[in-house]
């Protein structure tokens, strides 16, 4: 299906989403949509799929001018979408959720099952998406659901498939199968639109780049451009995709962790006896295939979650086990890992949530009754000081986009005194320009002494931002190793491989 | 996906230009209360009957029906705020204030312990904690207090003050109970604090029967009255006729309360953290047990004072009926905080509005024959469509709030 958007416009009040926007997508194309958080990428998504009415401009099929007054009418012209947040009933069978809505039927109107398996394993063949037609989505990993998103797709038809930043919740390997999904679906003649910011990916997958910003197109590139010239693009200015920052001034050992033992919600032993030591004025970056026992460690250092056995030590005390609030106050920062759940309250305002953790300390608060002069002056003064984006420091921290949201929570937690600095997926879901200044944040707060522990399974950013690697498998540390190893040796420590047989 | 829909939800129920829909709401309840007369009057139904028998027909028809939906909301307003003609005639003579203000002195009398159950309700709410014990909780501070009002012997300055926090602590121990099974052993507080309700009526009717509590030479389920010295009395004095109480005091320092709970203190910003976002409140190092604790005793200590300055400023005693069925305030204290969007102001809003929509029926059942169920019918209504504002919204076309706009397309990403 040939797809095209001419000069479509969307305004919400005074602000203009999206700008007279031209764009083409041929059958069998794979069509990449590239530009910050914010860029009005989804907007215009929603504006292709029915969820919204464009002011101005139209959208021609195959060169036939259509509109869609719903996403079921966009549905039925053979416009397929899959969203970020999966739309999916948990306790449902892969089969059900596929055929929801279309069912097929036997008599006296009885669901049959059987059909709806098999149309489903004909689908799963015919693209190599396997999945399980039995199986209950909410046990299936993230990767597998998102499948199921796409077999629901593709059974009511689609010829275009409209991905919005499929591979956010997805581990490297799920990528990397995602990845060949889409070609397989383009091989069979189906058009692809995909929705990122994440420049690696882009590359590897797209025939086509269209670069949005502010609303705008900027410009159709072709996948040969180079990394630095698409972030160029996306922001508007040269950005760095590396880190500057000079040799690491190691000091005291600030964080340390013994034979740490953790289990997750199932009972099993996640973290399974886990040594690592951060020294001031370092970052120590724990690197591992998400789901390694990453998050479920992150969660014991912060007092979230129960350590078995082991100790957690904090600048020489004993933290394992104590209430998060004491070690919240023995001066651990902690980024978490996932910023809407567990960061941020999102319907509270962003000064609100600046002292989020801080609410009866001096001076924002005094013998329970909180001082709201300070809490203001204090969000005035770290708004400014780490550019978070917004029209008043009274909006709600849900009107942030991503990378604003990350930038509250990395400055409230780095504007209390802290001994060590612990931040999982920092740069999860963020923007070039985020990312660059996370980033800078982080190294300048190393400049001054803290001990940094970076948790991510972005290689990229373990690679450019540690000092030390050290790389986790299956609840093990399997090697701790300098930044300028080589991609191969990180390859083989994240899978399991022990340093001492590969280094 | 759920987990977005939800916020979307209760965004918009907490956000939406909360006066602008409430006055809307208002208004399609009393057009829906009229029609609701109309079509339950005889009088009314036979003049339609004959709107094609002579050419006036239809207009006689509707004057029949606007006369008597206007006699019944008169009647309602009359009863409940202040009557035009007695007010004139107090005006112009200075006398018969008494009569001209009794309707506004009931209205706050029933509004008081509302308002003050409410706002309990209110504050658990904002906690993400639902208290459907309010009423049960009441009931204990009402016994406590008579306890301690008609137990203890000594002068006013002490004794109210003593039989308040008696009343408090009775609300207390009800909601300590539900508290502590939640927080140290996991158990839902709605079916805890909703069976409770059954316990605690049954409790009601034993220690009405009791020999501490019950009137001596009583054979029946009715308490000792309390000393005068233990009451809130007519601010106006009793000759006066007028029942206002100093409880309206009461009402008016738990507002500021509340007020200074939610917005000012470090605790009120820890129920609504918990409240908003559970998993942040426990990531940011609040302790979710202690929060779960305190809201708890917080909102049934303050049932417990609805409960006691129920009975300290009307009836000084309590019987078998004490805040049973229809006179529960715990229930209609739900509606209420929903009402009042769990703001403090709001509720005294909306609690004001429920007292008078049930005096003014009153007035009117006694006035035009109009069943007071019709009070309840547009408090129902009302309630209906401030807790859907998407369908008022609809309804009046009101321009959809940006920001609710934005959230709905937001979802997708960002």
């Amino acid at each position: 299906m040939r797809i095209e958007l001419r000069g479509v416009t969307k305004r919400f009040g005074t602000f203009t989403a999206n700008d007279s926007i031209d764009l083409v997508v041929e059958p069998g194309q794979i069509h990449c949509l590239l530009g910050e958080n914010g860029a009005g990428k989804s907007t215009l998504m929603n504006v292709l799929f029915g969820l919204l009415n464009a002011d101005e401009g139209e959208i021609l099929i195959n060169g036939e001018a259509v509109s869609f007054a719903n996403s079921g009418e966009a549905v039925r012209r053979g416009i397929g979408m899959v969203h970020q947040h999966f739309m999916l009933v948990p306790v449902f069978s892969v089969a059900e959720n596929v055929v929801l809505g279309f069912e097929p039927t036997k008599s006296f109107n009885r669901l049959d099952r059987r059909a709806a398996a098999e149309s489903i394993r004909s689908l799963s063949t015919k693209y190599g998406l396997d999945v399980d037609p039995d199986a209950i989505v909410e046990e299936l990993p993230i990767g597998l659901q998102q499948r199921v998103e796409i077999l629901k797709a593709l059974s009511h038809d689609a010829e275009l498939l409209i991905l919005d930043e499929p591979t956010a919740v997805l581990t490297p390997q799920e990528i990397e199968a995602l990845m060949a999904i889409m070609r397989s679906l383009a091989a069979d003649g189906k058009s692809i639109l995909f929705i990122t910011h994440k420049l690696k990916e882009v590359r590897a997958v797209a025939d086509v780049i269209t670069v949005i910003r502010q609303g705008k197109v900027i410009d159709s590139v072709s996948p040969t451009a180079s990394e630095g010239e698409l972030a160029a693009l996306m922001v508007g200015r040269d950005v760095h995709l590396t880190v500057e920052k000079e040799a690491a001034v190691v000091g005291d050992d600030v964080l340390e962790l013994r034979d740490v033992v953790v289990r997750d919600d199932r009972g099993v032993a996640v973290v399974n006896g886990v040594n690592l030591t951060v020294r001031a004025g370092e970052i120590v970056a724990l690197a591992g295939v998400q789901g390694n026992g990453q998050t479920e460690l992150a969660e014991a250092i912060a007092g979230l979650r129960r350590v078995e056995s082991g100790t957690i030590t904090l600048r020489g005390r004993n933290i394992s086990n104590l209430s998060p609030r004491e070690i919240l106050d023995d001066g651990l920062g902690h980024v978490p890992e996932d910023r809407q759940r567990d960061g941020l309250v999102l319907s509270m305002s962003i000064a609100d949530n600046l002292v989020l953790n801080t609410p009866r300390r001096a001076p924002f608060a005094r013998r329970g009754t909180r001082n709201l002069r300070a809490v203001q002056e204090n969000a005035t003064t770290l708004v400014e000081r780490f550019d978070v984006r917004t029209r008043s420091i009274d909006a709600t921290a849900g009107s942030l986009s991503g990378g604003n949201q990350q930038k509250v929570i990395v400055a409230r937690e780095l504007s209390r005194p802290l001994s060590c600095f612990m931040a999982s997926q920092p740069t999860r879901g963020l923007d070039v320009g985020s990312i660059e200044y996370v980033h800078r944040q982080i190294v300048s707060q190393r400049n001054e002494g803290l001990g940094v522990l970076i948790i991510s399974s972005e290689l990229d950013e373990v690679v450019a931002l540690g000092d030390r690697i050290a790389v986790m498998f299956q609840g093990r540390i399997t090697g701790i190793v300098d930044p300028s190893a080589s991609r191969e040796t990180l390859g083989l420590l994240m899978a399991g491989a022990t340093e001492s047989a590969n280094v | 996906m759920s987990d977005t829909s939800t916020r979307s939800w209760k965004q918009r129920f907490l956000e939406a230009s909360p006066l602008r829909l409430t006055a809307y709401a208002m208004i399609i309840g009393f057009v829906l209360g009229g029609v609701v007369i109309c079509a339950t009057s005889p009088v009314v139904l036979n003049s339609w009957r004959h709107i094609f028998s002579s050419g006036t027909g239809i207009f006689s028809a509707l004057k029949v029906s606007f006369d008597h939906v206007g006699a019944a909301y008169r009647a309602m307003f009359t009863g409940s705020v202040l009557s035009p003609q007695l007010f004139w005639h107090s005006m112009t003579s200075g006398h018969g204030w008494d009569q001209t203000m009794t309707p506004l002195s009931e209205t706050l009398t029933y509004a008081t312990p509302l308002l003050i159950c409410s706002i309990g309700v209110g504050i658990a709410f904002q906690t993400g904690i639902f208290n459907i014990g309010a009423n049960g909780q009441a009931i204990l501070g009402g016994i406590a207090g008579t306890a301690v009002g008609s137990m203890i012997h000594c002068p006013a300055v002490v004794h109210v003050p003593l039989t308040l926090v008696a009343g408090i602590l009775g609300g207390v121990i009800g909601g300590l109970v539900p508290g502590l099974l939640k927080a140290y052993a996991g158990a839902h507080e709605v079916i805890v604090t909703l069976m409770l309700n059954y316990v605690i009526n049954a409790f009601l009717a034993y220690v009405l029967l009791s020999t501490a509590l019950q009137q001596p030479g009583q054979s029946n389920g009715l308490s000792r009255t309390i000393d005068s010295s233990a009451t809130l009395a007519p601010i106006f004095g009793t000759a006066s006729g007028l029942r206002v109480s100093y409880g309206i005091f009461v009402a008016v320092a738990v507002v500021f309360f509340a007020l200074w709970l939610l917005d000012r203190s470090s605790l009120g910003f820890e129920f609504r953290i918990t409240g908003a976002n559970p998993h942040a409140a426990r990531a940011s190092g609040i302790n979710p047990k202690f929060v779960v604790v305190t809201a708890f005793a917080v909102s049934s200590g303050l049932a417990g004072l609805a409960g006691v300055v129920q009975m300290q400023s009307t009836t000084h005693y309590i019987d078998s009926g004490y805040l049973i069925g229809s006179a529960g305030i715990g229930f209609t204290a739900i509606t209420v905080a929903l009402l009042g969007r769990l703001r403090p102001m709001g509720i005294v809003w909306g609690s004001l509005l429920f007292a008078a929509l049930g005096v003014g029926g009153r007035s009117m059942q006694a006035a035009t024959g109009i069943p007071l169920d019709l009070a309840t019918i547009i408090q129902s209504i009302v309630v209906l469509f401030v807790a859907s504002p998407v369908l008022i919204q609809e309804i009046f076309r009101v321009r959809a709030n940006a920001q609710a706009v934005q959230l709905a397309t937001k979802g997708w990403s960002a």
